[in-house]
């Protein structure tokens, strides 16, 4: 077999996943948009509907997790603000301000933090905890978590939606733009961190010795 | 303390690294006695596995003496152990069920990201093999920490010597997997692809499940020899049309079920395999299933194949139309290591099973580098490679204190 260098490779592959990807866009345009307004089916919920259909909604990020944990159990967790720092990777503080207001310090793009403070407005022990900004809070969000009974040996099901609406000016929609591509990164390592804390105890880490001097992720991947 | 590390494709260094210490409460850490290379390294060796990243240390077979422990360990210091190679947690639905190599919490979050998007859904964490299932250090080092030693571990009996237990971590339950995969009934005849060591226990397995008759397909002559010591008929697919053979040896009806103990880098001179190869040159696919396919087209209608060989990404030309117009049936894989360690630490005990007669080679931990690079050019020769942490004689095995973890 004739040697092809790793330069070579990655041309072809590159060519090769342009063509793909130009097909692929070609054949999509030609399929008619069967989606109708006012006649959704789906029986999913609403941060998986697609953009051209009725139900969709801008900035509506959603996950699911499965707890093997009673839904009291896991509601008591998640009642507690101030325990979201030890799961949540962008958020550094929440400080308890009484009557279902809390201030948040948040993580935001580079190295900068930003600072809300967020009021519950539904709490249905054991079943829905949503809250919301302040209006005058540098950045609005609001989120909602709730708890349910799955299928036999599943668990309680444990779903977050959260909803980020752009803040004025031009910083705030920088920022807004990295927040809204973000809270579903976030949302997913969230809430799988939260798993593993009331699953097991713990938070899963691969903290462990390497031939490295530091652990940039900048280092020679293949 | 000094640890194999991988640095790039077919670059591997024994190194100087800083010494494992206890991060959550399950943890343990162990003083390694003894740890093996396996097949599955190799695939991380030649760069068939993404998610490497220069300095990782290597090795998921592994056992020692614990040394240090969490609070919430239920080993003790001085206990000898051997490791599973999936790490688990044993609290979640998979672990509940038993899938303990489908272990949802021990991968950890920023790791995950890469296997729910090409799987699906988030593999679980691995010892040394790579950041796509946690980027955990291996046991190919003098010391290692053992996430979850509260489930994995099982404690051995001081009479049993390292290279009697050490493959309780892998191989073994992989090969037992793999014969158990396949349902074997009254009559059976398995074909195996592959003499490797997972293979070779496979073959071990079938025979001790009542497999009838095992067929065992290789072209390293020394491990077609292991097999047919086993008690396998053996074929050299260089002399033979593996089907015809297998089709007549069995009247015409093929083998009940097929075990792929190869996986994604299949050896052979073959049309698809070429193409295969010149395929994944070019990033077409990056697997070349060579015997995969082999294996469905020979297995007889309404068999069963059962593929404990890694696979990695994608690959094409799978005969969907054999698959389902017979009427197969497919199990495969990662082991359920924690399954299997008592029944089979008992059958080791017995005397029912060996595992010493595979191993080829024992070397010193600091000759790792060396013993990759014989396991990859010297297949036949080199069948199973043991390393030895206490062989390491040029330096003490005293730890050594290193600058602090990050």
């Amino acid at each position: 077999m004739a040697e092809v260098s790793t330069g070579q490779k990655a041309l072809i592959g590159a060519g090769v996943a342009v063509a793909v990807g130009a097909a692929g866009f070609l054949l999509a345009r030609r399929s008619p948009d069967v989606h109708d307004d006012g006649h959704n089916v789906s029986d999913a919920p609403d941060h998986t509907w697609r953009r051209k259909t009725g139900r969709y909604e801008e900035g509506l990020v959603g996950r699911t997790v499965s707890i093997n944990r009673p839904k009291q159990e896991v509601y008591q967790q998640w009642r507690d603000f101030t325990r979201f720092p030890t799961f949540m990777e962008n958020v550094e503080r929440v400080e308890d301000l009484g009557e279902g207001r809390s201030r948040w310090k948040v993580k935001a793009p580079l190295g900068s933090t930003v600072e809300l403070v967020t009021r519950i407005v539904e709490d249905e022990p054991g079943t829905t905890i949503a809250w919301e900004s302040d209006l005058d809070s540098e950045i609005q969000t609001s989120g909602r978590v709730e708890f349910f009974e799955q299928a036999p040996g599943r668990g309680t099901g444990v779903r977050l939606t959260l909803k980020y609406d752009p803040p004025a000016g031009l910083p705030g929609r920088a920022i807004a733009k990295i927040l809204q591509r973000e809270p579903n990164v976030q949302a997913r390592r969230d809430l799988r961190r939260f798993k593993q804390l009331m699953e097991t105890g713990e938070i899963a880490t691969n903290a462990s010795p390497s031939g490295r001097r530091s652990e940039s992720p900048s280092e020679a991947t293949i | 303390m000094r640890a194999l590390t991988w640095q790039g494709r077919h670059d591997v260094r024994v190194e100087t690294v800083p010494d494992p210490e206890i991060v959550n409460p399950h943890d343990a850490i162990l003083r390694v006695t003894s740890t093996a290379i396996c097949g599955s390294d190799l695939h991380l060796y030649d760069g068939y596995i993404p998610g490497m990243r220069a300095g990782d240390i290597l090795g998921h077979e592994f056992m020692g003496e614990v040394i240090e422990t969490g609070p919430e360990s239920t080993l003790k210091k001085g206990q000898r152990v051997v490791v599973p190679f999936p790490i688990a947690c044993g609290e979640c639905f998979f672990c509940r069920k038993q899938q303990f190599s489908c272990c949802d919490n021990t991968n950890p979050a920023e790791t995950s990201d890469a296997t729910e998007f090409q799987y699906g859904y988030p593999m679980a964490g691995v010892f040394g093999y790579s950041h796509l299932t946690g980027g955990y250090a291996g046991g190919q080092a003098e010391y290692v920490r053992v996430p979850f030693s509260n489930v994995g571990p099982i404690v051995v009996p001081d009479h049993l010597e390292d290279d009697k237990v050490l493959f309780l971590s892998d191989i073994l339950p992989t090969g037992w997997m793999a014969a158990e995969n396949c349902e074997i009934e009254e009559g059976d005849t398995v074909a195996v692809w592959g003499c490797g060591p997972v293979g070779l226990f496979a073959i071990q397995s079938a025979l001790l499940m009542g497999a009838h008759r095992v067929i065992a397909i290789d072209h390293y002559r020394s491990r077609l020899a292991l097999a047919k010591q086993l008690g396998a008929e053996i074929l050299d697919y260089r002399e033979v049309d593996v089907r015809e053979a297998l089709a007549e040896m069995t009247g015409g009806i093929g083998p009940d079920a097929v075990i792929d103990a190869v996986g994604l880098e299949a050896h052979g001179i073959s049309i698809d395999n070429i193409l295969d190869q010149a395929k994944s040159m070019t990033f077409m696919v990056t697997d070349r299933i060579h015997v995969f396919r082999e294996a469905v087209l020979a297995v007889r209608k309404g068999g069963r194949v059962s593929v404990p060989g890694v696979y990695g990404g994608f690959a094409d030309k799978f005969p969907v139309g054999a698959f389902m117009e017979k009427g197969l049936t497919m199990r495969t894989g990662q082991t359920h290591v924690h399954r299997y360690l008592k029944p089979l630490l008992e059958h080791i005990e017995q005397g029912r099973i060996d595992t010493t007669f595979l191993i080829s080679h024992h070397a010193p931990l600091e000759q790792a580098a060396e013993m990759y690079r014989n396991w990859h050019d010297d297949q036949d020769q080199f069948t199973k490679i043991v390393l030895k942490t206490e062989m390491a004689a040029p330096k003490s095995g005293q730890k050594e204190q290193q600058h602090e973890l990050a």
